[in-house]
């Protein structure tokens, strides 16, 4: 009894771990197809959000829903200001460089937001209260609950907006090729700034909901950056819901290896099976295999 | 003049510099600096085979680094065993990893190579915290004995210098050497174009792994070389900020150029120096050059510098025209 049930636990918070992983690889993978950058930034939008909530939240006072879109708000605004200020300027420049950039980017707004807060980790306050659910003998958190039904409409959204709205095809289609999208009249430009404001506002989304379950501080970003990215390159760059099952499997499998195996080597877990994915297959576990030309 | 023979001649304008330098230096402040600036230009040059000859990222240098310091760290003070031959055996070792991981990992390309070297730095990262028995996790490994030659021991600043700096020459020469031999011309064609390199018939997947092993093995005798003049190593040295800074260096400098990696090196050792006046800023100011220098310098300091040495070349010519 005591086993199945702590396996359950496991289960629920590798979860709930995973779909967080699972939105921040959303936010690369929308960058990537369409400038093809990877965008080492990604992780301190996540940052942003929880901090700034916070900030709004327990330092202003302000009620929680207004902190919450005055957080997304400002995220993406720091992600318009990025796109416009460091990306656009050097639209021909080299991978690498743009990859310095990205990270430069992140080190500069992990800075600021050192100073601005300090170097102190936070709590922010369930959104529903901490009192566990009992639902067929496990005990959820509400917040898992939060955290799964956030991620679900924030799939679906992207799921219609991409598939069904003009403007989301046309970022398709950008993605697909961008030279060949601005022949048919699709301002290639505003589609990328517009890249970056979805996936700006996606991470900080992510850094809300799962704030109150992993505190908080100014550095959190590097290490749910780098998970998120661990998402989509399991599920592979190009897959919507690669990126979903990616996520939630990093999730599942770090937490049932931090619970049975080792718990210090919790982040060494998720590494290590991003590199056997890696090795077995490298263009991703959920894409289909693409033939590369020369 | 020849390129060979300009070649050479930089490099010995170069030495000279390196041995007389502390002859103008007072203080161990300085010499402790330019130290630090010869280990990183070693690590540059390392990360540079890969990156800038065979075009081959990698996010998990520090590994290296760190394998090699600690190596060494473990072997001395668990081991006893002499500095010199705990040296070669941490350079051997983590030659021989990077060897050995180097086949399924450099098979992997662009963002898939990033991700995989960047996992592997974090896995070893993480290595270095918890095997708390061997490396003292994070409260660091002391007491590593200092490198000495008969009865000349390396425990002073000066003493370190030429140590550290005479090895890093030796590094450089190397380094030159390979990319002035067909070895060099091999890892070229395999940046411009892997398949075009095959089609010529470069073993391209093997001469891959052999950079990638030489490129580690170099990053570890400057690990066990910083071991050996620090005393004292601990993970937080060899995580992934510091693989990021490798690569900042290596891009900073110029890609492909030994002495650019040199500059990059000496910029980023001296930076935080400079930076330590701004206390907490350090950190906002050291980000906004990053992104600012490679905007506007995306050729590295190197060819930034050749193209205003040009421009004040022309302008002299042009000013001499108008007078004659």
């Amino acid at each position: 009894m005591d086993n199945s049930r702590q396996l359950i636990q496991y289960v629920l918070s590798g979860l709930s771990n995973g779909a967080i992983y699972a939105l921040i690889g959303f936010g690369f993978a929308i960058i990537y197809n369409a400038t093809g950058i990877i965008n080492f930034a990604q992780g301190e939008f996540v940052m942003l959000g929880g901090m700034l909530t916070l900030f709004f939240l327990v330092f202003l006072n302000f009620p929680l829903v207004p902190s919450i879109v005055l957080a997304i708000l400002i995220s993406t605004a720091v992600g318009i200001a990025f796109e416009r200020l460091a990306i656009r300027p050097l639209k021909n420049a080299n991978p690498l460089s743009l990859v310095i950039i990205t990270i430069g980017a992140s080190i500069l707004i992990r800075g600021i937001a050192m100073l601005v807060w300090g170097k102190d980790t936070h709590a922010l306050p369930a959104f529903s209260g901490n009192e566990p659910l009992h639902i067929a003998g496990a005990t959820i958190m509400p917040q898992h609950l939060w955290i799964f039904s956030i991620t679900v409409l924030i799939i679906a959204a992207n799921k219609l907006f991409f598939n069904y709205s003009i403007i989301g095809k046309a970022m398709r289609a950008c993605a697909y090729n961008s030279q060949a999208a601005s022949l048919v009249g699709i301002n290639v430009k505003t589609m990328v700034l517009l890249s970056f404001v979805i996936s700006s506002a996606i991470g900080s989304m992510a850094g809300i909901i799962i704030a109150p379950l992993t505190m908080t501080s100014y550095d959190v970003g590097i290490m749910l950056g780098l998970k998120g990215f661990c998402a989509v390159i399991i599920g592979g760059m190009s897959s919507g819901l690669g990126t979903v099952m990616g996520g939630l499997l990093l999730g599942l499998l770090e937490s049932l290896g931090a619970g049975y195996i080792s718990a210090s080597y919790k982040d060494a877990i998720a590494f290590i099976i991003l590199l056997l994915i890696l090795f077995i297959r490298p263009e991703g576990l959920f894409a289909k295999k693409e033939t590369e030309r020369v | 003049m020849t390129k060979e023979k300009r070649e050479i001649l930089i490099f010995l304008i170069f030495t000279l510099a390196v041995l007389i330098t502390p002859l103008f230096l007072r203080g161990s402040y300085y010499l402790n600096v330019l130290v630090f600036i010869g280990i990183n230009t070693m690590l540059a040059i390392a990360l540079n085979l890969l990156l800038g000859y065979a075009g081959q990222i990698s996010l998990g240098h520090a590994a290296f680094f760190g394998l090699g310091a600690y190596i060494s760290g473990i072997l001395t003070t668990r081991f006893s065993f002499d500095p010199w031959l705990a040296m070669i055996i941490s350079a051997l070792m983590s030659g021989g990893l990077a060897f050995i991981i180097g086949f399924p990992i450099l098979k992997l390309k662009g963002h898939y190579l990033a991700m995989a070297t960047l996992g592997f730095g974090i896995i070893m990262f993480i290595i270095f915290n918890e095997t708390v028995a061997l490396t003292g996790g994070p409260s660091g490994l002391s007491g590593i004995p200092n490198i000495h030659i008969n009865s000349l021991v390396f425990d002073n600043d000066l003493n370190n210098y030429y140590l550290i700096w005479v090895i890093t020459l030796m590094v450089m020469l190397l380094s030159i050497n390979l990319s002035q031999s067909r070895i060099g011309r091999a890892l070229r064609a395999i940046h411009d174009s892997e398949v075009a390199a095959r089609v010529m018939g470069v073993n391209a997947r093997v001469l891959k792994v052999q950079i990638f092993a030489v490129s580690a093995l170099i990053s570890a005798v400057a690990g066990s070389l910083y071991a050996h003049t620090m005393t004292f190593i601990s993970p937080a040295s060899f995580g992934f900020n510091f693989s990021i800074e490798l690569v900042t260096m290596v891009i900073i400098g110029g890609l492909g150029s030994i002495y650019g990696s040199f500059l990059g090196a000496a910029i980023l050792t001296v930076l935080p120096e400079f930076l330590r006046v701004l206390q907490d800023f350090d950190i906002v100011v050291y980000g906004l050059m990053l992104i600012l220098m490679t905007m506007f310098m995306p050729g590295g300091l190197i060819s930034g510098l050749r193209l205003i040495g040009e421009a004040i070349g022309s302008r002299i010519k042009r000013k001499s025209v108008s007078n004659a």
